[in-house]
C-alpha cells in the first residue's frame, strides 16, 4: 500500500454502511442464486435472439439507484452484458 | 391496559437479556407491575443477569405443561415487589411450546401486570416464533457492526410480515470514540439503514459487565449505560425523553485543552 492510499482510505465505518446498503438490498429482495441464475439464462435467451453476447462475463446483480420521482433510492437489476457482435441486427 | 413487549434481535450476543433485564426493572423503578419472560427454553440466562437463580422452582415449560399454576413458578425481585420473573427451562428443547400456548399464557398474565416483557432467543426459529406470538410490539437490539444489522433487518423483515404493530430499534454498545474516528457507524446511519424508530442508544459501557458479573441491573445509576436504559424504560412507558448526548464527558483539562487546540 503507497502513501497516497492511506489518505484515499475510507472509514471503515463508511465501508460497513455502503456494504449493508447493498446487502439489504437483495437480502430484502429475497432473490435466491437459483433465482438469479434463472434470470440471467432468460436475459441471455432474449438478448441472444438479436446479437451475439459473451454469456461468460454477463454479470447481473441486484443493487440500488436514486429516484427519480422521490428523494431517495429504491432497488434496481443491473445487467452488464458484453456484446461480442452486432450481426444478428443487421439482419432483421 | 397491559402492553406485551418482545425484545429480539436475531444475532446472539447483542444484549437482548442484558435489555429485557435493565429495561424490566426500569419500569418497575416508575412503579409500573412487570413481569419479564425468558422464552429461551435450553438456554435460560434472564435468571442469573436478575440475579435470580437461586430462587427458581418451577419454569415457563412447567407452566405450560399443567405441572404448577403460574403464580408458583413466579420468581419475585430482590427489589422490587412490583417486578417478577418466569423463568425459563434448562433441560427442555425449543418444540415443548407452541405459539398457541404462549398467547394463552400471555392472555392469562395481562389481567395482573402493566407490562409483560419477553425475551426472545437468537434465531428465527420456534424459540423465535413463541416469543413473538403474542407481542403487542417490539424492541429490536442490534449493535453498529454488520452482521448484527443484517440480522435485525431480517428480524424486522419477519417481525413486519407477522404484522407486529410497533416495532422500535436499541442501539446497542455504542462506541463514541470509534464512531468520532469514524471506524463505527454513526446511530442515526443504522437507523437511516433500517428504516426504524429509535427507542434509544445504550453506550458501551464496563459497568454492563460488573452488573452481571453481580446480578443487579444497573438501570437509574449514574453511568452511561444506567441513564440510557432507564431513558428508554420512561420512553416505553409514553414519556418524552429527550436522547442522550453521548459524547463521553470530559475533564476541566481536556476540555482547556479542546479549547486551545481549536485555535
Amino acid at each position: 500500500m503507497g502513501l497516497m492510499d492511506l489518505f484515499k482510505k475510507k472509514n471503515s465505518g463508511d465501508v460497513a454502511k455502503d456494504r449493508l446498503k447493498l446487502l439489504l438490498v437483495s437480502d430484502r429482495a429475497n432473490c435466491s442464486p437459483e433465482m438469479m441464475e434463472m434470470i440471467k439464462n432468460d436475459i441471455i435467451e432474449v438478448i441472444s435472439k438479436y446479437m451475439d453476447i459473451d454469456t461468460d462475463s454477463l454479470n447481473i446483480q441486484i443493487t440500488e439507484t436514486e429516484s427519480d420521482s422521490n428523494n431517495g433510492t429504491v432497488p434496481a437489476l443491473y445487467a452488464n452484458i458484453p456484446i461480442k457482435d452486432m450481426k444478428h441486427r443487421q439482419q432483421r | 391496559m397491559s402492553e406485551v413487549i418482545v425484545i429480539t434481535s436475531g444475532k446472539g450476543g447483542v444484549g437482548k437479556t442484558t435489555t429485557t433485564a435493565n429495561v424490566g426493572t426500569g419500569l418497575a423503578q416508575l412503579n409500573k407491575k412487570v413481569i419479564m419472560i425468558d422464552t429461551d427454553i435450553g438456554l435460560r440466562n434472564l435468571d442469573v443477569v436478575m440475579g435470580l437463580e437461586n430462587r427458581i422452582v418451577y419454569n415457563l415449560v412447567d407452566v405450560i405443561e399443567g405441572k404448577c399454576r403460574i403464580k408458583q413458578a413466579l420468581i419475585k425481585d430482590k427489589k422490587y415487589q412490583d417486578l417478577c420473573l418466569l423463568p425459563s427451562a434448562q433441560t427442555r428443547d425449543k418444540d415443548s411450546v407452541t405459539p398457541e400456548q404462549m398467547v394463552a399464557l400471555i392472555e392469562e398474565l395481562r389481567q395482573d401486570f402493566d407490562y409483560i416483557l419477553l425475551d426472545c432467543p437468537a434465531g428465527i426459529e420456534q424459540g423465535f416464533k413463541n416469543a413473538i406470538a403474542g407481542a403487542d410490539r417490539a424492541l429490536v437490539v442490534t449493535t453498529p457492526e454488520v452482521s448484527a444489522i443484517r440480522d435485525a433487518d431480517r428480524i424486522i423483515g419477519l417481525l413486519e410480515s407477522n404484522e407486529m404493530k410497533k416495532i422500535d430499534l436499541v442501539v446497542n454498545r455504542v462506541r463514541m470514540d470509534m464512531v468520532k474516528r469514524g471506524d463505527m457507524m454513526k446511530v442515526a446511519d443504522v437507523c437511516d439503514i433500517l428504516a426504524v424508530n429509535l427507542i434509544g442508544a445504550v453506550p458501551d459501557d464496563e459497568q454492563i459487565v460488573i452488573s452481571t458479573n453481580q446480578g443487579e441491573p444497573l438501570v437509574g445509576s449514574s453511568c452511561p449505560a444506567g441513564q440510557a436504559y432507564a431513558n428508554i424504560s420512561r420512553r416505553i412507558a409514553g414519556e418524552e425523553v429527550p436522547f442522550l448526548d453521548l459524547e463521553e464527558k470530559q475533564g476541566v483539562f481536556s476540555k482547556l485543552k479542546g479549547l486551545f487546540s481549536k485555535n
